[in-house]
């Protein structure tokens, strides 16, 4: 199942300036009873974007037309919590394909690259530039350069590296998925059996 | 140099290695249920693939099912059609199941363990992120997402970075009253809700080795809360006692094979770690969280940190989360009125955790206004505590057991406590919403559960132990 390819991508932000971001935020457990993948972003943030109501809260970022875009900056330990993929998949169906963080959750970051959303990890400096960037202007673009493996703030030229292993980015700018790696290895599967305890 | 634990088990499983990637690593057993698994099995028929190895997976729908009536057909037609896919798969693809009431369902990391499946030396996923639990047996096991099911189910293996290596050691004897979920709940809130992020964490000490199996699964389970890839504790005569006439476990010959091999199974004396923690156990109190995450905890006699006592960048999120929790900084908890009590769940849902439980209530009766959620986390709990006589004591003091499954830990099921009031639960999460939309979650040990329940508040539950 091949994923979206991904190269350079220059985007406005949605800013959310919290820590610890857990993944029962992001999709809360009583919409992962779907057996599909499909439908996920409609309650992307549900419990933090509408009221009981499910009339969307008027000071929740995704309900503020002041911002929009594909990349999603948030704060400190982004996705931590749940394994869910649902959250990745939450985060591609709302049109995410960037999320920019100082520091994410393990499960969370493979996740999301499974799935062709780029996990970008800065420093928390280049963060705070970024949140403040934003707050200025609602309207200043990030430029994602995949291949170069960095992170630009269109604006002031500000930029920094990320890492992301040689394979998944090889993965992500060709739209390859880990079956198809893990398929043509079957010899060695095989070899290993031989020698498995269990 | 010497190897960890960690190390000699990732090395002896690793297929192959990429010098800039990940290792794919052989997995020797994988755990399933309704939630994270019905698009894996999709997109293997989207593909044409087979199952490689369906018997190394084994599956029990436990995250979406009722804890009251299992009986009967379940109400909730998508929660009923998730179950029923779950079924359909392990039929189509040959995947052993145990069904809603068959004697061996339950939470999966409850059931692994029970029966035998779960191994010292094994390497274990499942999609879910308290796989962690069976790091208890010195295994590698950790929570995957739903891709990676798929990546097992096609190839029985998967593609991970390597982790680096933590140790987290605690010598000394624990306090009277004071659990594994203390020590657990210490330990995060000392080193935060990321502070094991990109470790894997290899737990000893002298009270960790003092630890029985189930207070070990207890703490390796909320591994994860810190943000740790697993935690695994070396096995040991404790564990091969409670491995040893499982169904699933290796017997006679291979069991003498086995346990050869498990012997061998710990960190050599000159192995390095990345990192490492000393603690002391005398230094835990029973614990209690106050705010929206698990790292938000503190000894039971103390108060809610002050805002002085919170980094800058973080200051937005405590005031978030004290407001979402209807605490004020600087506050003492104990003595906070509560609502609900939940016991369960694959942190402490098992029997010992029952036993806890009625010990403390016997001869006590329920605060009148505390809804109280009793769940064992399998069957084989379930019948354990009816032949152990717990029932009566339970309902003796006011309280009644329900049926197994994940229930109000994350409240996908009926079990959901509502906006604005407080649980006091064993589970293992106290984020926004966890337990219900609004709902307010303390996490604590069983004891300190237990205590509560009676009192209507929270209590030291120290206090109230006999002699």
């Amino acid at each position: 199942m091949a994923i979206e390819k991904f190269s350079t991508l220059t985007s406005t932000c949605i800013p959310l300036a919290i820590e610890n971001v857990d993944t029962d935020q992001i999709i809360p457990a009583r919409f992962l009873k779907a057996t599909t993948k499909e439908g996920f972003g409609d309650n992307l943030f549900r419990d933090w974007r509408y009221d009981k109501q499910d009339q969307p809260k008027a000071d929740f970022v995704l309900n503020d037309p002041t911002y929009s875009g594909q990349v999603l900056v948030g704060g400190k330990n982004f996705g931590s919590g749940s394994s869910r993929e649902h959250a990745a998949w939450a985060l591609a169906g709302y049109g995410i394909r960037v999320v920019v963080s100082s520091f994410f959750a393990d499960i969370f970051k493979g996740n999301a690259l499974n799935n062709g959303v780029l996990p970008v990890q800065v420093s928390d400096g280049f963060l705070s530039q970024l949140f403040a960037a934003i707050d200025t202007d609602a309207q200043t673009t990030v430029t994602v350069d995949l291949p170069a493996q960095s992170i630009t703030l269109d604006a002031t030229g500000a930029s920094e590296n990320f890492e992301i292993n040689g394979y998944k980015k090889n993965c992500l700018a060709n739209g390859y998925d880990d079956i198809d790696y893990l398929l043509s290895n079957k010899a060695q599967i095989e070899a290993w059996e031989k020698t498995s305890f269990y | 140099m010497g190897k960890t634990l960690f190390d000699k088990i990732w090395d002896a499983h690793a297929v192959t290695e990429m010098s800039d990637g990940p290792t794919q690593l052989y997995i020797d057993r994988q755990f399933a249920h309704e939630v994270t698994s019905p698009q894996a099995f999709n997109s293997l028929r989207e593909r044409g693939l087979s199952v490689l190895h369906p018997e190394k997976t084994i599956a029990t729908p436990d995250h979406n099912i009722p804890t009251w009536n299992q009986d009967m057909p379940i109400t909730d037609p998508i929660s009923k059609f998730q179950v029923e896919t779950l079924t359909k798969n392990c039929e189509e693809f040959g995947i052993t199941l145990y069904g809603l009431g068959n004697n061996k369902n339950g939470i999966v990391h409850v059931v692994g363990p029970e029966n035998g499946y779960t191994l010292p030396g094994m390497t274990i996923v499942c999609g879910d992120s308290h796989t962690s639990t069976h790091g208890a047996f010195g295994t590698i096991a950790f929570g995957i997402g739903t891709s990676e099911v798929e990546m097992v189910l096609a190839s029985q293996c998967i593609l991970q970075p390597r982790p680096k290596r933590m140790l987290i050691s605690i010598d000394g004897d624990l306090d009277r009253g004071v659990a594994s979920k203390d020590i657990i709940l210490y330990i995060i809130s000392q080193l935060s809700t990321g502070g094991a992020t990109g470790y894997f964490v290899e737990f000893a000490g002298t009270a960790i080795t003092a630890l029985s199996m189930e207070a070990r699964m207890t703490l390796c389970n909320m591994s994860i809360e810190m943000g740790a890839r697993g935690g695994l504790i070396a096995p040991d005569q404790t564990t091969f006692d409670y491995v040893e006439g499982r169904e699933f476990a290796p017997k006679g010959a291979d069991w003498d094979k086995a346990l050869a091999y498990w012997k061998t199974l710990k960190t050599d004396d000159d192995a390095e770690f990345d990192k490492s923690h000393y603690f002391k156990a005398s230094d835990i109190e029973p614990m209690i969280t106050y705010g929206t995450n698990p790292g938000m905890g503190v000894g039971i006699t103390g108060s809610i940190p002050t805002l002085d006592d919170i980094d800058p960048a973080g200051q937005a999120s405590f005031k978030q989360s004290m407001q979402y929790m209807g605490f004020e900084p600087g506050d003492q908890l104990i003595g906070k009125k509560i609502d609900y009590v939940f016991i369960g769940s694959c942190t402490n849902g098992r029997i010992e955790d029952l036993r806890t439980f009625c010990d403390f209530i016997k001869g006590r009766k329920k605060a009148d206004d505390v809804v109280a959620w009793i769940v064992p986390g399998s069957r084989k709990v379930e019948k354990q505590a009816r032949d152990e006589g717990l029932i009566p004591i339970l309902e003796e003091a006011g309280f009644v057991m329900r049926q197994p499954g994940c229930s109000a830990c994350l409240a996908m099921n009926d079990d959901k406590v509502p906006a604005g009031k407080y649980s006091v639960s064993t589970s293992n999460r106290n984020f926004e919403g966890r337990q219900g939309p609004g709902a307010r979650t303390l996490l604590s040990s069983v004891l300190t559960a237990a205590a509560a329940a009676v009192t209507g508040v929270v209590t030291d539950p120290r206090t109230m132990l006999q002699d």
